[in-house]
């Protein structure tokens, strides 16, 4: 908010002008709008789009939603089993990427690792594992030990160790120096001062993430199954190959289901822990 | 020490407290815990046979992979060129359809009847995972940027809408009595009370979700709904390892990018 | 008995914060250092058991030298000096007994320190210093849980665990109120005739240092400027010590009355 004041003097006050922001604010401003109509125009007219499709895109999503009605059960002893998969593969994977992470977070940390060296493989594994995402990771290991579990497993581990291992990482830079400070002038060892002044301090930290990491995987491995590996997204994939609908609208709703019960498991275990 | 002291206490043993007190429920947890992992490893089908092939497997595609294939480079780039489309597109219909959902499903503002709906709308959008959308859209619109668009758009809904619903409703609302008693009519009061509150987070949530987009729209490509993740498909549907390796690195780096430019703008505006 | 020659400690290319620092602690005194913020009276004191590192000059704790150690012979050296800190640097998450014998750790093997399961003896000792300074029945409690005072003693006890033959205090009453404050000065001087301890105490409080101590160090600059009995710190001597420093920072707070006054107002 800008006042400028053309004749400076007791009775300019008449004369004084406002507006909202400065020349530079402004121009700034219009130079943003313009970026994204710029981009919003560029990407609109050289995309791809057969426009007709998306007019008819209501109609084509009314009519798969109808023959998805009623949902059927026909299938639901498979769907049960398949779903439990996805629960374990989900749960073994964290707990997997949660032992795995820890050493990475440790040579990840600045004031843990042991030298330059380790903290640069920590923090390049911690980036390759994080930017790939587990659909990718899992297209991989389908590609290396074939369709199945083992794959979907590795994918979640691979992907977890990065997100784990960061935002522990992150903790562990962040703790108190001071008990450190402490441990030190008894004359602990660096492992001796890991174990009672960092471990402890990392704590609540180290559940909260490893909880939420449980909650995203259980969401993730019901689509690993749309590559081969494992889980209810075979399932899914084999319906919507045959056109089974309804099938179709059954185990959709067993996701949802899995998803809010995840979620609130998971809260209930925060709440208990921390 | 005094010696009086040492008769006193006499010989005390200590152990640490246990993280669960009771024992009968802490046996049962590490029990329950071990019993469960052994039943989840051995239930799951894992097809060992073909999982001790993987080891030489995992060399002969790497070797394969090795060194990148970059020649097909104009593959690789029209890929990333729709990807970014897909991700802008998605971005700016997401955000501005999440604005009256977010007015609609924030306590603050919205009677309940309107609440409920916006929750509602706000809960669907979230439950599935962008890949399971895009199946359904895959197969309603096609194969294609279309169903990719979509299915982002969907997903920004899901995630704008909800952190702009929650902003809503932390907003001062002595700034919305003060332009009520200046006269204001509902949209002026959105206008001059509401909007100026919300708009930086607002701001910051579309660089976030452009950045959300784009690594997204790489892997909703995997199941056709175009952009870098379908042509990453087609090269690893015709085992061309090389040209897939090529991809995922290039992925990688754009996501390096991408997650550091859209950081530096936050930073700058929150 | 404790020797610093001619202690140097220079922060980069800054002016010294220690300038050439001699100071001789012979044992069973307790010696409280004064001056100051910004004097080099912590410094000093992280200098001794060198969680600070020393520019050049030379440290001797009962006969050996503590600058040029390194690795396993510093951790073994340091081990031998107990430290209590402003703070209390606690481990907040662990529980009071962990506090206290994570005192032991320069001593016992690294699987005992993991299992918690330390050595019978030690947890006697742990036992007979808590029930000394009035702790045991926190044993079990957490750190945190504690009140300011109470975490000072569990400082104080975790530093006596090392079996220390040379006590360092730094501001160790700085963080509680003026009651409890004393209590601790009062533990600390008993604590050092028990057990035939050096302790040397960086404090603000002048009034603290001349009731509770044998001999006051008095610093500015990074240089000792007084040394004497705290019959000798006369006002003449408090304005050099503090110069410069408003009267309401020197730590002089009077008579003890009229500080319960103060505070219970």
């Amino acid at each position: 908010m800008v006042t400028t004041t053309k004749n400076a003097g007791p009775d300019a006050i008449a004369e004084r002008e406002w507006s909202r922001y400065t020349p530079k604010q402004r121009w700034l401003r219009f130079a943003m709008y313009g970026g994204v109509v710029l981009a919003t125009v560029w990407s609109l007219s050289t995309i791809n789009i057969i426009w007709p499709w998306l007019w008819d895109a209501p109609k084509q999503m009314g009519d798969l939603f109808s023959r998805m009605y009623p949902p059927s059960l026909n299938d639901w002893e498979m769907i049960a089993i398949t779903l439990l998969e996805t629960v374990n593969i989900a749960t073994i994977a964290t707990f997997f990427a949660v032992f795995l992470s820890l050493p990475i977070a440790l040579i990840a940390a600045q004031n843990t690792t042991p030298n330059k060296l380790t903290l640069w493989i920590g923090r390049f594994i911690l980036v390759s594992s994080r930017s790939v995402n587990t659909i990718i990771w899992a297209l991989l290991f389908v590609a290396i030990f074939g369709p199945g579990v083992m794959a979907g497993i590795l994918a979640i581990i691979f992907r977890s160790i990065g997100f784990i291992g960061k935002l522990l990482g992150e903790a562990i830079e962040e703790i108190d120096r001071a008990p450190i400070e402490a441990l030190e002038s008894v004359g602990a060892s660096r492992f001796k001062i890991l174990i009672y002044g960092v471990v402890p301090q990392v704590m609540p930290t180290f559940f909260a993430v490893s909880i939420l990491r449980w909650d995203i995987n259980l969401r993730e491995s019901t689509v690993l199954g749309l590559v081969g590996a494992g889980g209810i997204g075979i399932v899914l994939q084999g319906a919507i190959d045959t056109f089974a609908w309804q099938t179709v609208a059954t185990i959709l709703l067993a996701i949802i289901g899995l998803v809010i019960v995840g979620e609130a498991l998971a809260a209930w275990l925060r709440k208990k822990v921390i | 020490m005094t010696s009086s002291v040492e008769k006193t206490t006499g010989h005390r043993t200590w152990k640490k407290p246990p993280f669960i007190a009771n024992p009968a429920i802490r046996w049962a947890i590490i029990l329950g815990v071990l019993a469960y992992v052994v039943w989840a490893v051995t239930s799951l089908p894992f097809n060992w046979e073909r999982i001790q092939e993987g080891i030489p497997r995992a060399i002969r595609i790497f070797k394969g992979a090795f060194p990148p294939d970059m020649i097909r480079g104009e593959l690789v780039l029209q890929g990333f060129l729709e990807s970014i489309k897909i991700a802008i597109v998605a971005t700016l219909a997401g955000v501005m359809l999440s604005v009256p959902i977010a007015f609609a499903a924030a306590s603050n503002i919205a009677p309940k009847w309107l609440y409920n709906i916006g929750r509602a709308t706000i809960i669907i959008a979230r439950s599935f995972h962008p890949v399971i959308v895009a199946i359904l859209f895959v197969k309603a619109v096609g194969f294609g940027p279309l169903a990719g668009i979509l299915t982002l758009t969907i997903y920004s809904i899901g995630f704008v809408a909800k952190m702009l619903a929650e902003r809503i409703e932390e907003i001062d609302w002595g700034q919305v009595e003060a332009i009520r008693a200046a006269g204001g009519g509902t949209f002026i009061t959105m206008l001059y009370a509401v909007i100026p509150q919300i708009m930086p987070r607002q701001i910051g949530l579309s660089i976030y979700q452009l950045d959300s987009n784009l690594r997204a729209s790489a892997v909703v490509g995997i199941v056709g709904a175009g952009g870098i993740g379908s042509t990453l498909m087609n090269a690893f549907r015709r085992y061309d390892y090389d040209f897939a390796l090529a991809i995922t690195l290039c992925i990688i780096g754009v996501i390096l990018i991408s997650e550091a430019i859209s950081g530096r703008i936050r930073r700058n505006i929150w | 008995m404790l020797r610093i020659k001619d202690l140097v400690k220079r922060y980069g290319k800054d002016e010294a914060v220690l300038k050439d620092l001699n100071l001789e602690v012979p044992g069973e005194s307790v010696v409280a250092i004064i001056g100051a913020s910004g004097a080099g009276k912590s410094t000093l004191l992280r200098c001794i058991n060198r969680l600070v590192e020393p520019t050049s000059g030379s440290i001797d704790l009962n006969g050996t030298e503590l600058t040029t150690l390194s690795g396993g012979e510093l951790r073994l050296a340091r081990r031998r000096i107990g430290m209590i800190f402003q703070g209390f640097n606690l481990i907040n998450r662990l529980t009071v007994m962990e506090n206290v014998l994570s005192g032991r750790l320069g001593y016992v093997p690294t699987w005992r320190a993991m299992t918690r399961n330390f050595p019978q003896s030690d947890i006697d000792r742990a036992f007979q210093l808590m029930e000394r300074v009035g702790i045991a029945h926190y044993a079990n409690k957490r750190a945190d849980e504690l009140s300011g005072g109470e975490r000072q003693r569990v400082g104080v006890v975790r530093a006596l665990m090392q079996e220390p033959e040379i006590l360092l205090a730094d501001e160790p009453t700085a963080s509680l109120d003026p009651k409890t404050s004393r209590q601790i000065m009062e533990l600390l001087r008993a604590l050092a005739s028990e057990l035939h301890l050096p302790v040397l105490i960086n404090i603000h409080n002048v009034t603290e240092a001349k009731e509770y101590t044998q001999r006051i160090v008095g610093m500015r600059f990074g240089r000792i400027i007084f040394d004497s009995v705290p019959t000798d710190l006369t006002q003449d001597a408090m304005d050099e010590i503090y110069a410069g420093v408003p009267a309401e920072e020197r730590g002089e707070t009077g008579d003890p009355e009229s500080l319960r006054e103060v505070v219970s107002q």
